[in-house]
């Protein structure tokens, strides 16, 4: 009871400094833009969003399919490449020079190309551009937390002649979970740009991307804002499933506990 | 002649051998400890006490030399798990409970849970933590967690504790009361003790033996064996304490006089 009240109590300075910040989105504009040319007004937003509903929910599905399997995938292969590369040298040597220079390419100037080839209405290229995206950020991460840890803790475990596998299980893993699950926080929003821009230049001509640009050209702006809006509710759903499984996971955390209490 | 715990001969360790940082930490270490015995390293800092600890533990590599622990290899009295350690810095497990940094070895060595958390148990009776049990490290002071790092150490009774400042962290108050602990768990299990401090009285209320050693380069210079009988509370105050700690301090005169 208590600690639902202090929550309430915490969230209410943001809640109404976004409600007071709307009130003056909609004033403002009302003033000055009565057309809602250059942005329109958040009521309008809303409309648009209710009235277009069915199509945003078809874009939403589609764009998020795309995110969250671009998202576990490439989730996945980081961390599958940070263990490879901690536990094997020559993976090391292999690895790490590739995903560096790979991540130097901006990968959404790609997606013209990879809609070649995987066909431009193929959801396929926007994944591989979600997963690329998503990869680099987790492998350094967790690559880090896995390196990162206190000698003596190693030479702990060493003294109980532990084996490395024991090490990796016992140690390593363990101490790159703060690393990892900030990397999720990182790419949770990162996919979503990532492939609402990979769908400016290609895949199902109803998901979020296409609608965006479409709307956008047909001067629809609030069409536009109602479907970035949609994007926008993916992402921070996406963040708030990945601070949640940071609280389940990792518990003694200090950065858990000091939200908590 | 009865084995030796340890058996250290002609240790030296020099570390990044041919580079231009190379240092010798160890020159020409000769150092033998009877089983039972508790010995304590003093010296002045980076005098190679961590190092010689180290190279003890197996956990590196002499450069010259011969260890023997137990009549055995050092790797292989690692692999038997005859060590237990305790660090200046409690290098406990934030992700596990207390207790389930205190069973960690145990399960290492294939406990059952139930011997596990039962031993676990004693021993944070021990140190006087046995409401903490299921606290997490964070939670603790430096002082408890490094209390629960001694418990650790001993919880499965190794034929050797070799401790680097374990009580480094510790308040005067609690320092002693660790002290006169871990002199009983001593007493009581028979087990020998290499111990890292730089506190003199701590030294000299400790050990069977002070061991002094010198830097640069880091060598044994002189072995004070201390004969005070059994501890209690009026040995702080004796003068047969007070002299020890006068013949310590003067062999540290010595060795940082003559750098
Ligand atoms: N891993 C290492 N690599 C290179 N040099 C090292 C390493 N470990 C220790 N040394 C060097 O060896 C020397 C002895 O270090 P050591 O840690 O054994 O000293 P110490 O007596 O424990 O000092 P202190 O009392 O400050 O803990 C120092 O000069 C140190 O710089
Ligand atoms: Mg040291």
């Amino acid at each position: 009871m208590n600690g639902l009240r202090r929550r309430l109590s915490a969230s209410l300075p943001p809640v109404a400094f976004g409600l007071v910040g709307l009130a003056l989105w909609e004033s403002v504009l009302r003033l000055t833009d009565p057309r809602g040319f250059v942005l329109p007004p958040p009521s309008e937003i809303v409309a648009a969003f209710v009235e277009n509903w069915s199509q945003i929910w078809t874009g939403t599905r589609l764009t998020g399919y795309v995110i969250v399997t671009g998202l576990a995938a490439g989730v996945v292969l980081g961390v599958i490449g940070a263990l490879l590369v901690t536990r094997f040298r020559s993976a090391n040597e292999t690895i790490t020079p590739v995903a560096t220079a790979v991540n130097a390419i901006p990968i959404v100037a790609l997606a013209p190309v990879f809609n070649a080839w995987f066909g431009l209405i193929s959801p396929r290229s926007n994944q591989a551009v979600v997963i690329i995206l998503v990869f680099f950020p987790v492998f350094i991460n967790v690559t880090k937390g896995l390196t990162q840890v206190q000698p003596s803790q190693i030479e702990l475990m060493r003294s109980y002649a532990a084996k490395e596998r024991t090490i990796t299980r016992e140690v390593r893993i363990p101490n790159a979970m703060p690393f990892f699950f900030n990397s999720l926080k990182i790419v949770s929003s990162l996919s979503v740009i990532a492939a609402i821009v990979a769908e400016y230049f290609g895949g199902r001509q109803d998901s979020l991307g296409p609608m965006i640009i479409q709307s956008a050209g047909l001067t629809r702006y609030d069409d536009a804002w109602a479907a970035v809006f949609a994007s926008a509710m993916i992402g921070i759903a996406l963040y708030a499933l990945a601070a949640l499984a940071e609280r389940l996971v990792m518990p003694w955390h200090a950065s858990v506990r000091e939200a908590t209490t | 002649m009865t084995e030796c715990a340890v058996r250290a001969e002609g240790i030296t360790k020099i570390f990044n051998q041919g580079r231009p940082n190379e240092v010798c930490a160890l020159t020409d270490v000769d150092l033998a400890i009877e089983p039972g015995e508790f010995v304590s390293l003093i010296g002045p800092s980076g005098c190679g006490k961590s190092t010689l600890l180290r190279v003890i533990a197996s956990l590196t590599e002499p450069t010259e030399g011969q260890i023997s622990v137990y009549g055995k290899t050092a790797e292989q009295a690692r692999l038997d798990r005859d060590y237990g350690m305790a660090f200046q810095h409690s290098g406990l497990f934030d992700w596990r409970s207390v207790s389930r940094n205190i069973e960690l070895p145990l399960e290492l060595m294939g406990w059952s849970k139930d011997k596990r958390q039962k031993r676990a148990g004693e021993m944070l009776e021990l140190v006087k933590l046995g409401q903490f049990a299921n606290h997490h490290p964070a939670e603790l002071s430096g002082g408890m967690r490094q209390r629960v790092a001694i418990a650790r150490a001993l919880s499965f009774n190794p034929s050797l504790l070799l401790m680097d400042e374990p009580f480094g962290a510790l308040d005067e108050m609690t320092r002693e009361h660790m002290q006169t602990e871990l002199l009983r768990i001593w007493s009581e299990t028979g087990t020998t003790v290499v111990f890292v401090t730089h506190s003199i009285p701590e030294s000299v209320y400790l050990s069977t033996r002070v061991v002094v050693m010198s830097a640069r380069p880091g060598r044994i210079s002189t072995e004070i064996p201390v004969d005070l009988g059994g501890r209690n509370a009026d040995t702080r105050e004796s003068p047969g304490f007070f002299a020890k700690i006068t013949e310590v301090r003067e062999a540290l005169r010595a060795v940082e006089g003559a750098e």
